[in-house]
């Protein structure tokens, strides 16, 4: 608010000193009436560019679904742009072979403990961050950084000897904690931008009215960040979803993510191309399914919680 | 002003405890096995800097490492302007804001290796669209066979997939400029460049600086969408470092050399994110 009324003020000191171009201000001031609908300076072709690269996105995906609704025969001999017998057989291999089914269970179920782990943990930790100053705390929030930034093929083989130290390679769990690399550290950076956007005053005020720590946090202060919390649920959620590298290295068969099962379909000769495809599409929706609710915090959570 | 408080340790400790269990234990076991050799049965001995000058000295590595580098400065050359370019073209208000940021947001949440996938089959000659395009155009694109094939395939793949970053990021710093900066302009006279150079330029920049340090991390360890298109062939041309380095630990169990590789893979990381940490860090106090 305060930006916008110095730059109006701004606005005003240039339009003054120019007082020969009064007339051309008066103009000026219809047109900004319209340009206000859009932005400063945009030709009337502003569409164009959006249009064109959405389609550009849109192709490729467009050519997955379409694939995903062909028999097999149809993809390798003939080339249409569209199915020309629909079929759901390529689905339906899908829902009815548990080795299909039960990677997209094995995903969400990992998936899902890594979420609740990362967002767990992280809460404390972000408050602690923005809120206090302690021994170390500069040194502490970088090198959580670093292990956001480490690349999983370093971590690929330790992972591997250590998990199969405690036993628990191909289970859940594993990936899960596996995951926390990346993920935990996201959610202290996702939750403490959105925290240190919260005054301190209420902390105060809070217990001053003989709230307890506990109490304050989850009665008062949650709800405060529930949109932060959302999104960093959303980011861990999302990170771990697409992730393959660490998943595959550490599961075999009970708990293997099925992006491992549609690489192996690939890597295995007389590939089931429609198959493959509806597998494809199938793990879009997720994603598809809930960006809607955090089209807004994108950028945010891409950067850390620092946009 | 933050107070001094020791006790939010406390707080903090369940983060330290899972990622000292996640990352620090992992990365003592990559650091032992850098200064160790083995001739089997578990017997290990002290092999001090071998492992290190050996990774140094080897052609391999630096081939990975240059392409690499290479990738890295093609895609950023590729994906930087392009997305500021979008970023500037997307509308502000009504209801195409959603509808822009919803579909060019949608090839970031598709998991990596589907992403590989799709482009491999797009660009198949035999059933994708734009191998039998480009075939149509008479045009002899085969990213299996061919090195240059394989190279632009991959750079598209990486524009399609993580273009959509830069556009969202430079778009949340150009919804914060006020309408009254382009009021100013108008009024001046400004320029398209100037009100770019002089307005939305300034505005971009820290968002800008975040979206290129974290392409250029991003696109320095990328693995799975390379691996599945093309397995880091013809031959070794798409072999970037984290292929070559898993290549090395699991296919060919070389610890000792695939662990001296990941630690000095890891201090580049760890320089680029201390620069990172730096951007984000010190703006605030320069300039709000």
């Amino acid at each position: 608010m305060a930006a916008g009324k110095n730059s109006t003020a701004a606005a005003d000191t240039i339009a003054m000193r120019r007082t020969t171009a009064a007339a051309a201000v008066g103009e000026a001031q219809a047109e900004i009436g319209q340009t206000m609908l859009r932005r400063g300076r945009q030709s009337r072709f502003w569409w164009l560019v959006p249009t064109i690269y959405i389609l550009f996105l849109m192709l490729p995906i467009y050519w997955l679904i379409n694939m995903s609704f062909k028999t097999n025969t149809e993809i390798l001999n003939t080339f249409s742009l569209w199915p020309e017998n629909p079929t759901l057989r390529n689905y339906r291999v899908i829902f009815t072979d548990p080795a299909w089914y039960s990677g997209y269970i094995n995903s969400i179920i990992y998936v899902v403990m890594n979420t609740v782990i990362s967002v767990a943990a992280a809460l404390p930790a972000a408050y602690a961050f923005s809120r206090y100053r302690f021994l170390g705390d500069k040194h502490l929030f970088f090198w959580l950084l670093t292990n956001r930034m480490a690349p999983p093929a370093v971590f690929a083989l330790p992972f591997f000897q250590l998990y199969s130290a405690f036993g628990l390679i191909d289970t859940h769990i594993a990936v899960a904690l596996a995951h926390c690399l990346f993920n935990v550290p996201l959610a202290v950076w996702i939750l403490e931008g959105f925290m240190s956007g919260v005054p301190k005053e209420i902390d105060e005020t809070a217990y001053i009215d003989g709230y307890s720590f506990p109490r304050f946090f989850v009665k008062i202060f949650m709800p405060l960040i529930a949109s932060g919390i959302g999104v960093a649920a959303f980011f861990c959620f999302m990170f771990s979803w697409v992730e393959l590298l660490l998943a595959r290295t550490l599961t075999t068969t009970a708990a293997k993510p099925i992006a491992a099962t549609m690489t192996r379909t690939v890597s295995a000769s007389g590939l089931d191309w429609g198959v493959l495809a509806a597998a494809g599409v199938l793990t879009i929706i997720p994603g598809a399914l809930v960006i809607w609710f955090v089209r807004n915090y994108i950028a945010k959570g891409f950067a850390l919680g620092r946009v | 002003m933050k107070t001094w408080n020791n006790k939010a340790w406390f707080m903090v400790l369940p983060v330290l405890a899972l990622v000292a269990f996640s990352a620090v234990i992992p990365l003592m076991t990559v650091v032992n096995y850098s200064v160790q050799d083995t001739f089997g049965n578990n017997v290990f001995f002290w092999a001090g800097t071998e492992w290190f000058e050996e990774v140094l000295a080897s052609d391999r590595f630096w081939a990975a490492m240059g392409r690499n580098l290479a990738f890295s400065a093609i895609i950023l050359a590729i994906e930087v302007p392009l997305g500021i370019f979008i970023a500037l073209n997307m509308p502000r208000r009504g209801w195409g804001v959603p509808v822009c940021l919803v579909f060019m947001a949608l090839p970031l949440l598709i998991p990596f290796n589907v992403v590989g996938t799709i482009w491999q089959v797009f660009g198949r000659i035999d059933i994708g669209l734009l191998g039998r395009g480009l075939y149509a155009l008479g045009l002899d694109y085969n990213y299996v066979n061919d090195p240059i094939d394989a190279w632009v395939t991959i750079i598209l793949m990486d524009v399609w997939h993580w273009t959509s970053l830069v556009v969202l990021l430079c778009y949340a710093g150009l919804v914060s400029i006020p309408d009254a900066y382009y009021q100013a302009a108008k009024i001046d006279g400004a320029s398209r460049w100037a009100v770019f150079r002089y307005i939305q330029l300034p505005k971009m920049h820290r968002v800008l600086l975040i979206a290129i340090l974290l392409r250029f991390m991003d696109s320095f360890m990328i693995y799975t969408e390379p691996f599945v298109l093309t397995g880091g062939g013809p031959g070794n041309t798409t072999t970037f470092l984290s292929i070559d380095l898993v290549k090395l630990a699991i296919g060919e169990f070389n610890l000792g050399e695939a662990a001296a590789m990941s630690i000095i893979y890891f201090l580049i990381i760890l320089l680029m994110s201390w620069v990172f940490y730096t951007v984000m860090t010190n703006y605030g106090t320069e300039k709000g």
